[in-house]
């Protein structure tokens, strides 16, 4: 008894021996970082010169900041209109690869993967030039369809469809990861179906989609999560602009701190970050619950 | 209406399935052509209307221009110097941690990964601006220090990819192992990691990319243009009164051909580490 005890003793020890570094970085670089910016949001600090504590007065400020509201209503329509395109884009690519029988399967899973792995700087640099309303080859290709293009990243109304086009184009991730999902249900149950007459379509909404609905909500939190991270993109592609249609929460945030030097009232906009992130993650965990085939 | 599954219609299907694929195939391949095709361009034909899609002359001098009119190799280096820290840190540190989190019995073991979780889900603006102060007075501020003292101690994503792994690794080895005397860091060390290589590759890929890539540490935290990344570079020259389009795709290729050159020698493993990140919960 007791010498068990020593070794469950001596396993901890271990334990927090192999675990120290996280232990540190947790602290130093999340946990502190988060309740020190809970303070400052209760501030007026800009770096330079001393802070001084003004209680709600941040959270007072946003609430009544038309950019604020602007910014939020920008991401959550990438949210909602971008995830949903790109989920459906990425599930329909990998469900027509999985089909049996593709030749060369590897060389086009390398096609769909390879966008993701361009520098971000250089892939918005490119994008600004494929999404050029004169001499653009998206436009181009429209034309050659008889469509006229719009004017993209120069229309309030078509700028944020346009950054859906490039997160479309750089959804390989996710395209991978739902084809190793697909590959993991089993082909018995297809085979069953088709002798129960059912089509392909039956077959993706009774059995595809209800098994791979953990591998779909895991690729849906990490999107939302990434839309509320987005900030290259916006930055170099747009700057905010037009009318303000792409800034969006961390450009906004990233300006008000590094650039007017705000750091209270950017402080202030991180934690409400903070917690409209855990509430919409919680909501999926949610439905995943109730809707989802989760072990 | 039920189609007849005869192998004419099989045909056709297959046929339409193809079609798709290497429509879709194109959309997705059709921008590196085009990247390509920009960095040969002379300046007039950049804006040339309609499009010209390859260009007349080959201007190979786009590259010899990149290379000499912007700081290309100063850029490169200070890219490497936060490379290499950040890629041993990652390996180094993450092993370690998934280590205790997979080989070892304790209590309270998974509600502590339950945090490794929950920081893998932090929206990385909720801690940039406290770290930014703190290392503004730790003076790190203008160093490569905040680009790469974090690197050592954990990174959440690493650490879920690793122990998934390790979790795999029958419990037997690390028995038999300790019977015959060793301690559990020998077992870690001569046992588990050889073992583990796969997936530490799959980790430095991904370490290397993140660095590579990144933007928006070097844009906060790197004050002097003389400390900038290459990602930094490129976005400073697109900041100026006339960008060199040309010039900027040819760097865009050069920063490119690596990261391609690395995935397609190491593909297994990348593709193994995307897929292994999605579907075990």
């Amino acid at each position: 008894m007791n010498k068990k005890m020593n070794i469950a003793r001596r396993d901890f020890r271990n334990a927090m021996l192999f675990i120290s570094l996280w232990i540190i970085g947790v602290i130093a670089f999340k946990l502190y970082p988060i309740v020190i910016s809970f303070y400052y949001s209760l501030t007026d600090y800009s770096v330079v010169k001393k802070s001084e504590f003004i209680g709600f007065g941040n959270y007072n400020a946003l609430f009544h900041d038309p950019l604020f509201y602007k910014s939020l209503s920008n991401t959550f329509y990438m949210i909602c209109l971008g995830t949903v395109c790109s989920t459906a884009a990425a599930i329909a690519i990998a469900v027509l690869l999985n089909n049996k029988g593709i030749k060369g399967l590897s060389f086009l899973r390398v096609v769909f993967f390879i966008p993701t792995l361009v520098p971000v700087v250089i892939a918005s640099i490119l994008w600004i030039w494929l999404l050029q309303p004169d001499n653009g080859i998206i436009n181009e290709v429209l034309g050659f369809f008889g469509l006229t293009g719009p004017v993209w990243l120069a229309s309030p109304l078509w700028a944020k469809p346009a950054f859906i086009l490039m997160m479309v184009w750089s959804s390989g991730t996710a395209i991978i990861i739902y084809l190793a999902g697909l590959q993991e249900i089993p082909d018995s149950l297809y085979e069953s179906a088709s002798i129960d007459g059912a089509g392909f379509f039956r077959k993706v909404f009774s059995i595809t989609l209800p098994l791979l609905s953990p591998v779909i909500l895991f690729n849906v939190v990490t999107s939302v999560i990434g839309i509320f991270q987005w900030f290259a993109e916006p930055l170099i592609m747009t700057n905010g602009g037009p009318d303000n249609s792409t800034l969006f929460y961390s450009l906004n945030l990233y300006r008000s701190a590094f650039q007017y030097f705000k750091m209270g009232y950017a402080s202030a906009m991180a934690w409400i970050l903070l917690v409209i992130a855990m509430i919409i993650i919680l909501i999926l965990f949610r439905l995943n619950k109730r809707f989802g085939y989760s072990e | 209406m039920r189609l007849q599954t005869g192998t004419f219609m099989k045909g056709i299907e297959t046929f339409v399935l193809y079609v798709v694929l290497l429509a879709l195939a194109a959309c997705f391949i059709v921008p590196f052509f085009w990247l390509l095709s920009e960095s040969l361009k002379s300046p007039s034909e950049l804006f040339e209307v309609p499009t010209r899609w390859w260009p007349k002359t080959i201007m190979w001098s786009n590259y010899a221009d990149m290379f000499n009119s912007f700081p290309f190799f100063l850029y490169l280096k200070n890219t490497i110097i936060i490379l290499i820290p950040n890629i041993v840190g990652a390996v180094i540190s993450n092993t370690l941690i998934a280590y205790g989190f997979a080989r070892l019995d304790w209590k309270y073991r998974d509600n502590v990964f339950m945090i490794v979780l929950i920081t893998m889900i932090l929206p990385y603006q909720v801690t940039m601006i406290p770290l930014f102060i703190m290392f503004h007075h730790l003076h790190w501020i203008g160093t490569f220090l905040p680009l790469i003292v974090p690197s050592f101690f954990g990174n959440p994503f690493f650490i879920f990819l690793l122990r998934q792994f390790l979790l795999g690794i029958p419990k037997e080895l690390s028995y038999s192992a300790k019977i015959d005397g060793a301690n559990e860091f020998q077992i870690y060390a001569r046992i588990i990691m050889p073992l583990a290589k796969p997936v530490i590759s799959t980790v430095v890929i991904f370490a290397f990319l993140g660095t590579w890539n990144d933007f928006i540490g070097p844009l906060i935290f790197l004050s002097d243009n003389k400390l900038y990344t290459l990602s930094l570079g490129a976005q400073s020259i697109m900041g100026t009164y006339d960008p060199k389009w040309n010039i900027l795709m040819a760097l865009g290729v050069t920063m490119t051909v690596p990261v391609l050159v690395i995935f397609f020698l190491l593909q297994k493993y990348f593709i193994q580490g995307v897929a292994m990140s999605g579907i075990k919960g």
